[in-house]
């Protein structure tokens, strides 16, 4: 055991272990946000509440199909995706000719329908969900404990994000995507679906948010408010990272989850309010975020 | 081919008619009539969030930026009146004109970040900004943490008139209200006024026409917040309580509905909405959570089918102005 600035060692590794962890939602979060927005541009303010509800998918099908978490982090995202492509059918669609505000306050108005319905039907204290026996137990690295979910949650984002990464910067159908999202109407006179992919974009931004849900249920107890508390501070990250890319929304999630570890740390008091402060400092320096483009 | 509404884009004015100084005295007719028929501190938290929307629809409405934010002003500036009244022993007005000056703090320091920026990007903003001042709030020893400020001291008027009198309270606060709703009234219809629509209708127009635009948005920024502000501390003083609930974001949502329901860029929208709101919220309270979802169904339901709100339709199916 060592200490580094008189804190112990395995008290920072922890704490930074941490902040990877709440940076992994942070980015799948903001990423799911960012792909959505590049094709429909709305801001999905109701991605916190398709957050929770992966989590709770993810509890239900424990509790009524006995299927676990392996299922769930599967089916979870599958089951809120069809939602997504409900809501967007029903509703989104309806706004793209509108002021980009209207799908904010639609989907704002959605995730007060989903939270409410959460509450009216799970109470406000939260859940438990049992951790997948497979993943109990942890490591010990010397220098800090390391608890085998934690990694799992820290690799399997990684993976998602920088596969999501690969299939829009690298492939032939993320070729499409970003055709159709600089001109929708050239894209669509070469014979290309878009309204379909647009349909299929949002779902799979929703899902997303569920897998990551379903991922912190059993770290975070399962609750109606657990995606409010957050979605706020991944809107805060979206600003400081700048919309217009994928890769930022990454870098960024996961850099504000180990600066907000690290104030933990070394100034308690501020770490709730760390990821705005800099916020505000990023806005007077580069107003488009650090990987944004002026005029996105 | 169906036209597509949107209050915020292109609303061309109707002739010019008596129907808003028709309207306004029918307004005041009803407040003065309301306390013999209605619950009067129902009706004086009304008058203040009807204020608070009002400020808000200034931003929404004529320059058409969306504050998700507005529970900021509301709530620090309810803090600090209800602060200086209990604390300092401030009379009344004093303590209503602290916790407006802390909404117009408030509002220059966000403002100035915030205004640079546009459509969403402004809304998602002023939401952290809000939140960071939250958290401010809930770690904060003069707040009071989950308590908040309770039992706040109404005093006395001008050291004469015992504002524990509900009667005497209701006049202050109608008084407060009207100054407020002229002033909104005057700034929209103001020379300024005018430049804040074009900037909604056109920025780079008004750009090329000369205008520095930022500095107008930041303007009418600061007076909304401003207002906000004097409607958050006059509700401090009139339900003698600031708590969290004045500054967490689901406050800031509960003035957007209000605005839309009523009707975005109208001058009454915002009062009809926050009175509908508020009345909705008093007789649902039986149902807890519900509440919730209704008021998601209503959200969803005014931007899908009625962006024009309760009034926007009413003027547009009566062809006149409101």
């Amino acid at each position: 055991m060592f200490e580094i600035f008189g804190i112990p060692s395995a008290a920072l590794f922890g704490q930074l272990l941490i902040g990877l962890i709440n940076g992994s939602f942070y980015a799948l979060l903001s990423l799911g946000l960012a792909v959505i927005f590049g094709m429909l541009n709305i801001i999905n303010f109701s991605h916190g509440a398709q957050y929770m509800m992966g989590a709770f998918a993810a509890y239900l099908l424990l509790q009524y199909t006995g299927l676990g978490y392996w299922p769930a982090l599967i089916i979870a995202p599958i089951l809120v995706g069809i939602t997504g492509i409900i809501v967007e059918r029903l509703f989104l669609q309806w706004l793209y000719k509108l002021d980009h505000l209207y799908g904010l306050l639609l989907t704002f108005g959605l995730a007060l329908i989903i939270e409410g319905l959460a509450r009216t039907n799970f109470g406000s204290a939260g859940l438990p969900y049992t951790m997948p026996p497979s993943l109990r137990g942890g490591h010990n690295l010397g220098f800090m404990f390391l608890p085998n979910y934690r990694a799992w949650v820290i690799v399997a984002s990684l993976v998602v994000c920088f596969s999501t990464w690969y299939v829009l910067e690298r492939t032939r159908l993320g070729a499409y995507l970003r055709a159709a999202t600089e001109n929708p109407a050239l894209v669509r006179a070469f014979g290309i679906n878009v309204p379909r992919m647009i349909t299929l974009t949002y779902a799979f931004g929703v899902a997303l948010a569920a897998f990551a849900g379903v991922m912190a249920a059993p770290i975070y107890n399962v609750s109606p408010q657990m995606g409010s508390d957050l979605i706020i501070v991944v809107f805060a990250v979206v600003v400081i990272g700048g919309m217009g890319s994928i890769l930022g929304a990454i870098i960024t999630g996961f850099g504000l989850g180990v600066v907000e570890a690290l104030t933990k740390v070394f100034f308690p008091e501020a770490s709730n309010t760390v990821i705005f402060v800099i916020m505000a400092i990023v806005l007077l320096v580069r107003p488009a975020g650090l990987f944004g483009r002026r005029g996105s | 081919m169906k036209r597509v509404v949107d209050p915020l884009v292109g609303r061309l004015s109707a002739p010019r008619s008596q129907s808003e100084t028709i309207v306004f005295i029918v307004m005041v007719a009803a407040l003065i009539a309301a306390p013999f028929f209605a619950y009067p501190l129902f009706l004086m938290q009304a008058m203040c969030f009807a204020l608070f929307a009002c400020a808000f629809n200034l931003l929404i409405g004529y320059v058409g930026l969306l504050s998700l934010g507005h529970a900021l002003y509301f709530g620090w500036a309810s803090y600090l009146s209800a602060y200086a009244a209990k604390a300092w022993g401030m009379p009344p007005l004093v303590a209503i004109l602290i916790g407006t000056g802390t909404g117009a703090l408030c509002g220059i320091v966000a403002g100035m970040l915030a205004i640079r920026s546009k459509g969403i990007y402004f809304a998602m903003i002023t939401l952290a900004f809000a939140q960071m001042m939250f958290f401010f709030a809930v770690q904060a020893k003069f707040t009071g943490g989950e308590d908040g400020i309770q039992a706040v001291p109404r005093g006395h008027l001008f050291g004469l008139i015992d504002l524990r009198n509900d009667d005497a309270m209701y006049v202050v606060v109608l008084a407060i209200f009207l100054i407020g709703f002229l002033l909104i009234y005057r700034i929209i219809h103001s020379p300024f006024g005018e430049v804040l629509k074009a900037i909604r209708e056109n920025e780079p127009r008004a750009i090329s026409l000369g205008y520095k635009t930022e500095r107008y948005k930041l303007m009418a920024f600061v007076l909304s917040a401003t207002l906000a502000g004097l409607a958050g501390a006059t509700k401090a003083i009139v339900l003698q309580l600031a708590s969290l609930t004045d500054v967490n974001w689901p406050m800031s949502g509960d003035v957007v509905l209000m605005t839309l329901v009523g009707g975005l860029g109208t001058i009454f929208g915002p009062v009809v909405g926050a009175f509908t709101i508020l009345a909705m919220q008093y007789r649902l309270s039986s149902l807890g959570e519900w509440v919730l979802v209704i008021q998601g169904v209503i959200f969803v339901a005014c931007v899908l089918l009625f962006r024009r709100g309760i009034v926007g339709e009413l003027a547009n199916i009566l062809r006149i102005r409101l």
